[in-house]
């Protein structure tokens, strides 16, 4: 008897919780890790912060002292590949969760659906691949360009990554407003469009917000499909069709190269946890928006 | 099951082979304890340069046709991660396409061993539209720091130059810009950088007037064309008589005096079937070599 009701009440209970602590943990000690290993540039090399954020001068030492660190240039590259993508992808989003859940919940559920879900599931790797060989001649050619290497490029392979993120949960938004304001908005009158674009995008935009800014995180955080079509020219993009770089390209293409403990390599680590950084910022965002909603 | 199985083997693995290593580092200059291939056992793990990193594969599974008891893993990851494995001894040897002195402080460096097991020869590669074939190094130099901008300044068509790049630290670039360029830094902004040789290839082939850099073993094919540098083919023959420079050492380094396994199989580069894998994967081979180098002075 005793042993039965340890398994029931228990055991379930300790493995959970376990499980939970050890989550907690993890992202402690990555968060504690990058903040160790990121803040050498600023205590060890003496870099001031500003430089680093601000100043486009980035040539770190390869031994000991004496380089530069100013990543300027891949911090305004991904800043604006990520919004890019966003303007890109958010409108598409949302008329495809309006088309899910109001104006054709059949063709949505049975077509649409699986669609977004195989989306999430293609690697990066392969919008890379595709970009890469599709996208950029394409650009190439329609542009009349030497190259299709560009910010555009960049914004739209993540747009297309990011467009199921930012679909599902515009669509979950979009079922959680009551029928009760739908019918309310009816019954004054509204033509469907009058009602969709008055009422329940309004009253679910803290929800499609919320997408919006996960997709924004998921942008800022791809390495490797925008790292393969944007070129990974050091320098700021003199316009939507020309090459730049990004934090992720650069911490991909130089980390092998580097040795622990060099000024370059803790520069790589400075702008991993720059990276950290931000994704945080960007959960406070959603946190703040989600409590909004509740209120 | 089996894979649980197969990380405790590699452990209990990696346990005896430390042990074993231990066991011949005695004091009179680690002589290695077994004569011949026969009997040798243990793991060799290594890791760093990824353009040697195929070579380095290909001589480890010949070399364990022979020597049946011993596991080699070779992983890439750059000449940075290498030389920084094997300073901290987390691999047993650390590839790098450059002097360990160049990446690793002195202190560190100076306790590595460098065997240099074959050269590398680096060209410039272009898309074949260009209307040239061969360039002054001169000129090499001037397209790559930006100051020439058109292929008709040197004698071609009427077409931008598109300059394709490395990442700062690759060891081809290090290479390129040290015996290419004569030291001068690329134009910084100018170009597009890739690092897989690969996608590289790719991309000079598929782009009007691109113009990069390429190890020779990945001269394969007529959709990139390999420039002449002052009248002189890049082949390594051209290498070994000293008359094309760029060029640059491909380098295993261990700490301390290498024994056991890891003696065995650097050994085993010099061998007539080693030296046949270095010209057919496109390497050169260092004892043909008529000029040397020495690590940069610092």
């Amino acid at each position: 008897m005793k042993t039965e009701k340890f398994k029931k009440e228990y055991l379930g209970r300790t493995v959970v919780t376990a499980a939970g602590i050890f989550i907690i943990i993890l992202t402690l000690a990555i968060g504690a890790f990058l903040f160790y290993r990121g803040s050498a540039t600023f205590t060890v090399n003496h870099h001031s912060v500003a430089e680093f954020l601000f100043s486009p001068d980035w040539n770190p030492a390869d031994i000991g002292e004496g380089g530069t660190v100013g990543a300027a240039v891949f911090i305004v590259g991904s800043i604006v590949i990520s919004l890019l993508a966003l303007l890109i992808a958010t409108p598409f989003s949302i008329a495809a969760a309006l088309f899910m859940v109001e104006i054709s919940p059949k063709v949505g559920a049975k077509i649409l659906q699986p669609a977004v879900e195989i989306f999430v599931g293609i690697p990066s790797v392969v919008y890379g691949w595709v970009g890469l060989t599709v996208l950029v001649p394409f650009l190439a050619s329609v542009f009349n360009l030497a190259y299709g290497y560009s910010v555009l490029a960049g914004a739209v392979v993540l747009a297309v990554m990011i467009f199921p993120t930012i679909t599902t949960v515009a669509a979950d938004a979009i079922r959680g407003v009551p029928a009760e304001y739908k019918e309310a908005s009816y019954g004054l009158g509204s033509t469907r469009w009058q009602m969709l674009h008055k009422v329940e995008v309004p009253a679910a935009l803290p929800g499609i917000l919320t997408g919006v800014v996960l997709g924004l995180a998921r942008a800022f955080g791809e390495a490797l499909a925008v790292s393969m079509v944007i070129g990974k020219m050091q320098a700021f993009p003199a316009g939507l069709l020309s090459p730049t770089t990004n934090l992720t390209s650069e911490i991909t293409a130089d980390m092998g190269n580097t040795t622990s403990g060099s000024e370059w390599n803790n520069a790589l680590w400075s702008m991993a946890l720059l990276l950290l950084i931000i994704s945080f910022i960007f959960i406070l965002l959603i946190r703040i928006v989600g409590r909004k909603r509740r209120a | 099951m089996k894979r649980i199985f197969a990380a405790v083997a590699a452990a209990l693995f990696a346990v005896m082979s430390f042990s074993a290593c231990a066991g011949t580092a005695n004091p009179d200059g680690g002589m290695a304890r077994q004569p011949s291939g026969e009997g040798l056992s243990g793991s060799i793990n290594i890791s760093g340069s990824s353009a040697l990193q195929p070579l380095v594969q290909e001589a480890a599974d010949n070399f364990k046709k022979t020597n049946k008891g011993v596991s080699i893993t070779v992983n890439a990851g750059g000449s940075g991660t290498g030389l920084q494995n094997v300073a901290d001894g987390t691999v047993d040897i650390g590839d790098s396409d450059v002097f360990a002195s160049e990446k690793l402080p002195d202190d560190k460096a100076s306790e590595l061993v460098d065997h240099i097991v074959c050269v590398v020869g680096v060209a410039a590669v272009a898309n074949p539209n260009i209307g040239v074939t061969g360039i002054t190094k001169e000129q090499l130099a001037d397209i790559f720091t930006g100051k020439i901008t058109n292929w008709k300044d040197v004698g071609g068509k009427d077409l931008q130059v598109v300059l394709i790049s490395r990442p700062r630290s690759s060891g081809t670039r290090s290479i390129f810009k040290k015996y290419g360029l004569d030291g001068k830094d690329e134009k910084i902004g100018a170009s597009l950088t890739e690092d897989n040789s690969g996608m590289l290839k790719q991309i000079i082939a598929q782009t009007p007037g691109s113009v990069a850099y390429l190890a020779f073993s990945y001269l394969t094919d007529d959709k990139t064309m390999p420039l002449m540098i002052d009248g002189v083919k890049p082949t390594y023959d051209n290498v070994y008589s000293g008359k094309y420079s760029i060029w640059g050492y491909e380098h295993m380094y261990t700490k301390g005096t290498p024994s056991g396994s890891a003696k065995s199989f650097l050994e085993y580069f010099s061998s007539t079937e080693a030296e046949k894998t270095i010209t057919d994967m496109g390497y050169g081979l260092s004892s043909k070599m008529t000029v040397k180098r020495n690590a940069p002075e610092k």
